[in-house]
């Protein structure tokens, strides 16, 4: 009490041990009537909405097992933990997008791991490069989701019981609601409540009479709403969880004029989902006709891709007619309900090698890997069969290649494009023989060469053979070991296939979430009581009060509308006799206190 | 593209950045304005906050009950002429009225103030008119680069604040943050993400761009109007609860903060304004989804971008459920909006500069 005498208030009260005294009784006074104040909001507001009173039992009731198991899902279906896992949930997403997933990208967790080689052993623990599949990750979102069915099935059965009910019968002190206003009039209470009642009936709230006042409630669908929302996050999940356990998703590289036909063997990778069955894959085949790509000319973005477009002849099922379609970029080509994404592109030279006999062993369209925006590209040509040496001996040849669509010019920088286009393509090729290494039954990057058992063609230096080829140009190996001719140069793209189940699920999860989030979020459960009793002196007392449990209360001002409508049925009498404030106590019954202009205009809140 | 349509473009470029800069200075008019504003408006001793709360102290909390206007027509009788709705506010809150503004009552203040909103719409205009000029230019959506994402961003804010300004919302007290925020923004952008006009590269060819960049950067706008209210409310909440508690706050911070709107005021414009864009940014983040979707072969993939926005959700989603929960009302829930609001902008700025994903090309 004595720190209310520091507060900084314009006109200092006095010390006076009376007045502190009159101050003490005054708080337990007002203790008691907010006390009061709560009894009778909770009374009125009950079954206001089915949110789950934060009470949850902080000990185990009952004994053994079964109260364990009941203590731990009253807690695990509670608001508090749900709040608590859903900022887990959030934090928990926060490590995959710092540390590279394998899930994303394989190439950047090697790279991770290469540079921080200290903390490899602890990431792996943890599953860092994993996060979204992990065992932790997992826990928080399956736990967060029980919870969540935990606390919508009895919702939803609260919310049908609610639907039947009545809304309930006016409280018995309206002026204690936040929202109240009355007047007296010379109609009779039974003319008012008639009034009353049509009067909210025609605003399609839900009403009822009782005794001398009229009970109605409106926007069950905030309710609806927000039992739909959190059901649909629920189908979602079932969505997404299907999804990623029935997709299948390969990557295949096609040169131009060739062709894709979807079995699993024609692919260069495949991703399947856990309970996949390569029996799922859709027949249909493609065959890529032409390619297009447009770059920026000029100015600073030059270079920078506009617009990529494969033209492809689709033969849907076995042998279906054939039919010309288009991918871009932003368009798959859905078929037979997998669909065909343009990724990437590129150029593969055309090489031909002959032996020493000038015979043609070797004629390939040789796919190289872009390195930059302006495709510089690198890969490997690999002669694997039919080459003799002078001598007779079977080898292999192998080229390490590199290849620039726009060189910058003879003697100006190096083996770096200048544009994507082929303005000065130019072929750069290091040779060697002697065993590739293919037959090691060992997995290949075809876009490597693996030099341990080969040796190098040298020129007359002594040095590893390198030559530099124009389209068209061909270059002899040392010691007559045969040519290389750059024949020209094929286009590539890479297409990727995916087969992705549960996503018409998931987008009408999706859709029915933002619905009953938005009927959640805006629309307003509200009753409304109207109360007309006649007064001591035979004049007609009218009081409406309201009660809301959204935050967003237009309470007030939805009061003000439905009053002044009433007000014009029932119009204020045309004196009123002296009055006195009311005791605290005060039954409904009393007059309206009337005092001197001064208003409290403090917009109610409900929580 | 013919040579002549590139130097119209390039014309158009030139006379964005020049509005961009004519709205900046406007800008930083209605800054000094608003200053001025706050200034004359210092000069007023108000006194309210403390007033009404040692007052509320006094009479017991329960004291402010219903009260109806009456108009006496003489004889101790009483005219009503049309009902008046009172109302009150939930038991155990306080009950403290809304600071009078910035100009503090103040004849001079409130010119000033008006001033500011004046310069602030114009600098609006000027503003939006470069957006424009710009997407004239690159002849696309303006939404390609941080650049644009920045401008974008600062107009929206701006705009949406004139809008409750226009629908006579009590956001008066939000003028010289934003206009200060909106100065860094503009700043920022200016200097480090500039950015000459260009076209896109080919993934973000698609109409999917115009719905989801656009809802984005709107929530983002609109989420740091929210941002801003949860902030002040942590700061008059405190300034509140010591005077209820009979402490004496700063000079500086009462001169301040008394001319805010009430705590509870503050709160529930930051709840409004947040839970009103929530599910705008459910939609957007749906809408990225999609057309992940068509661009990329996977409708979510994990990619920073996508995990940032996801975060972002599920923290809003935690304020939402903390403010229906009884025991995270006030500042807790204050706190988690923050800390939604902070993974939106390391969304923006963090992800786009250090992270890089699939959507880098949004860079600088
Ligand atoms: C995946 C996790 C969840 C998400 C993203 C989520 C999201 C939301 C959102 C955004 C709201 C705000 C809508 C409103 O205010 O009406 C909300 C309300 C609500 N949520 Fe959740 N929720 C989740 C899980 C849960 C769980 C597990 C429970 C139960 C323990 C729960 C119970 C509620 C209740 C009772 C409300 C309504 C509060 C009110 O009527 O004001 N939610 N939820």
């Amino acid at each position: 009490m004595s720190t209310t005498d520091n507060a900084p208030t314009e006109a200092p009260r006095s010390e006076d041990s009376a007045e502190a005294a009159a101050q003490a009784d005054a708080h337990a006074q007002a203790d008691a009537n907010a006390q009061a104040d709560a009894r009778a909001e909770a009374a009125a507001g009950a079954q206001l909405s089915t949110a789950p009173l934060d009470d949850s039992p902080a000990d185990p009731v009952g004994i053994g097992v079964f109260g364990w198991v009941r203590w731990f899902w009253r807690q695990l279906t509670s608001m508090r933990v749900a709040l608590i896992l859903l900022f887990l949930l959030s934090l928990g997403s926060i490590p995959g997008s710092l540390i590279p997933q394998t899930q994303v990208d394989e190439l950047k967790v090697a790279a991770w791991k290469q540079e921080h080689a200290s903390w490899v052993g602890i990431a792996e623990k943890l599953q860092l490069f994993d996060v979204y599949s992990s065992v932790w990750f997992s826990a928080i979102y399956i736990l967060l989701f029980v919870s969540l069915i935990g606390c919508i099935l009895p919702r939803s059965w609260q919310f049908v019981g609610q639907l039947r009910d009545r809304p309930p019968a006016a409280p018995k002190r309206l002026d204690r609601l936040p929202a109240y206003t009355t007047w007296r009039t010379e109609k009779s209470p039974d003319e008012v409540l008639t009034h009353a009642r049509t009067l909210l009936g025609g605003r399609r709230f839900r009403t009822e009479a009782a005794g001398s006042s009229v009970a109605s409630e409106k926007g069950y669908l905030r309710e609806a709403g927000n039992l739909a929302f959190h059901i649909a996050l629920i189908v979602m999940l079932v969505a997404f969880a299907w999804g990623q356990l029935f997709k299948s998703e390969g990557g295949k590289l096609v040169l131009r004029g060739k062709g894709f036909s979807n079995t699993l063997t024609q692919y260069d990778d495949f991703k399947p989902g856990g309970l996949f069955n390569s029996d799922d894959l859709p027949p249909f085949s493609f065959t890529l006709d032409k390619f297009d790509a447009t770059f920026e000319k000029s100015g600073p973005q030059k270079g920078t891709p506009r617009d990529f477009k494969a033209y492809v002849t689709l033969s849907e099922g076995v042998d279906g007619t054939p039919q010309k379609r288009e991918i871009e970029v932003n368009t798959p080509l859905e078929v037979e309900g997998s669909k065909v994404y343009l990724l990437g592109h590129g150029y593969a030279p055309v090489i031909s090698v002959t032996d020493p006999n000038g015979k043609v062993i070797f004629k390939d369209a040789v796919p190289m890997l872009p390195q930059d925006a302006n495709l510089t590209s690198s890969g490997a040509v690999k002669v694997t069969d039919g080459y003799k040496d002078k001598n007779g001996k079977k080898e292999q040849l192998g080229f390490n290649a590199w290849f620039v669509p726009t060189y910058a010019g003879e003697g100006k920088g190096t083996m770096f494009s200048q544009f994507p286009e082929l303005d000065f393509p130019v072929l750069a090729l290091n040779a060697y023989h002697g065993s590739l290494g293919v037959d090691s039954g060992l997995p290949q990057n075809v876009y490597q060469l693996d030099t341990s058992k080969m040796e190098k063609f040298t020129d007359e230096n002594g040095e590893l053979f390198k030559r530099k080829l124009l389209p068209g140009e061909t270059m002899s190996l040392p010691d007559g070991a045969g040519t290389v001719k750059f024949e020209g140069i094929e286009r590539w793209a890479t297409f990727s296939v995916t087969h992705q189940p549960g996503s018409g699920l998931a987008l009408a999860g999706a859709i029915a979430a933002i619905g009953g989030l938005a009927a959640s979020l805006f629309i307003q459960r509200r009753r409304i009581w109207v109360r007309a009793v006649t007064g001591p002196d035979g004049v007609t007392v009218v009081e409406m009060a309201g009660l809301g449990r959204s935050e967003s209360a237009r309470l007030p001002e939805e009061l003000t509308v439905l009053a002044e409508a009433l007000h014009r049925q029932a119009p204020s009498a045309a004196s009123a006799p002296p009055v006195e404030a009311p005791p605290v106590e005060a039954p409904p019954v009393e007059a309206p206190p009337v005092e001197e202009p001064a208003e409290v205009e403090v917009e109610g809140e409900r929580g | 593209m013919t040579p002549l349509a590139a130097a119209t473009n390039e014309n158009l470029a030139q006379i964005s950045n020049y509005l961009v800069y004519s709205s900046m200075a406007v800008y930083t008019l209605a800054f000094l304005a608003h200053i001025a504003e706050w200034i004359f408006g210092s000069r007023s001793k108000v006194g309210r906050t403390a007033a009404a709360l040692t007052a509320t102290q006094a009479a017991g909390a329960g004291a402010p009950a219903v009260r109806v206007r009456a108009t006496r027509a003489g004889g101790g009788t009483a005219v009503l002429d049309r009902p008046k709705v009172v109302t009150r506010s939930a038991a155990g809150t306080r009950d403290v009225p809304d600071g009078p503004g910035a100009a503090g009552g103040t004849e001079q203040g409130d010119l000033y103030g008006r001033i500011a909103i004046s310069l602030t719409a114009l600098a609006f205009l000027i503003e939006a008119a470069g957006v424009v000029a710009r997407a004239a230019s690159v002849q696309r959506a303006p939404w390609g680069n941080m650049y644009e994402f920045s401008l974008t961003f600062s107009t929206v804010a701006v705009g949406a604040y004139l809008a409750l300004l226009a629908l006579k919302k009590n956001v008066r007290w939000l003028g010289l943050i934003l206009v200060t925020t909106v100065l860094l923004d503009l700043g920022i952008a200016v200097t480090w993400l500039y950015t000459d006009s260009d076209q896109l590269v080919p993934a973000l060819h698609s109409y999917w761009l115009w719905i989801h960049v656009s809802t984005a950067i709107f929530c983002g706008a609109v989420f740091y109007i929210g941002a801003a209210g949860a902030v002040l409310y942590l700061f008059r909440d405190s300034y509140e609860a010591k005077l209820a508690g009979g402490g004496k706050p700063g000079r500086f911070a009462t001169s301040v903060l008394e001319r805010f709107p009430s705590a509870a005021s503050l709160d529930k414009f930051s709840y409004r304004v947040n839970a009103a864009v929530f599910p705008l940014w459910t939609f957007t983040i749906i809408a990225g989804a999609i057309w992940a979707g068509d661009a990329w072969g996977r409708y979510w993939g994990w990619d920073p971008k996508e995990v940032w926005s996801f975060v972002t959700w599920v923290a809003y989603a935690c304020y939402l459920h903390a403010r229906a929960t009884a025991g995270w009302k006030g500042r807790k829930a204050a706190y988690l909006a923050l800390f939604a609001f902070a993974c939106w902008i390391w969304n923006y700025y963090g992800v786009n500069i250090l992270l890089n994903g699939k959507h880098s090309y949004a860079g600088i």
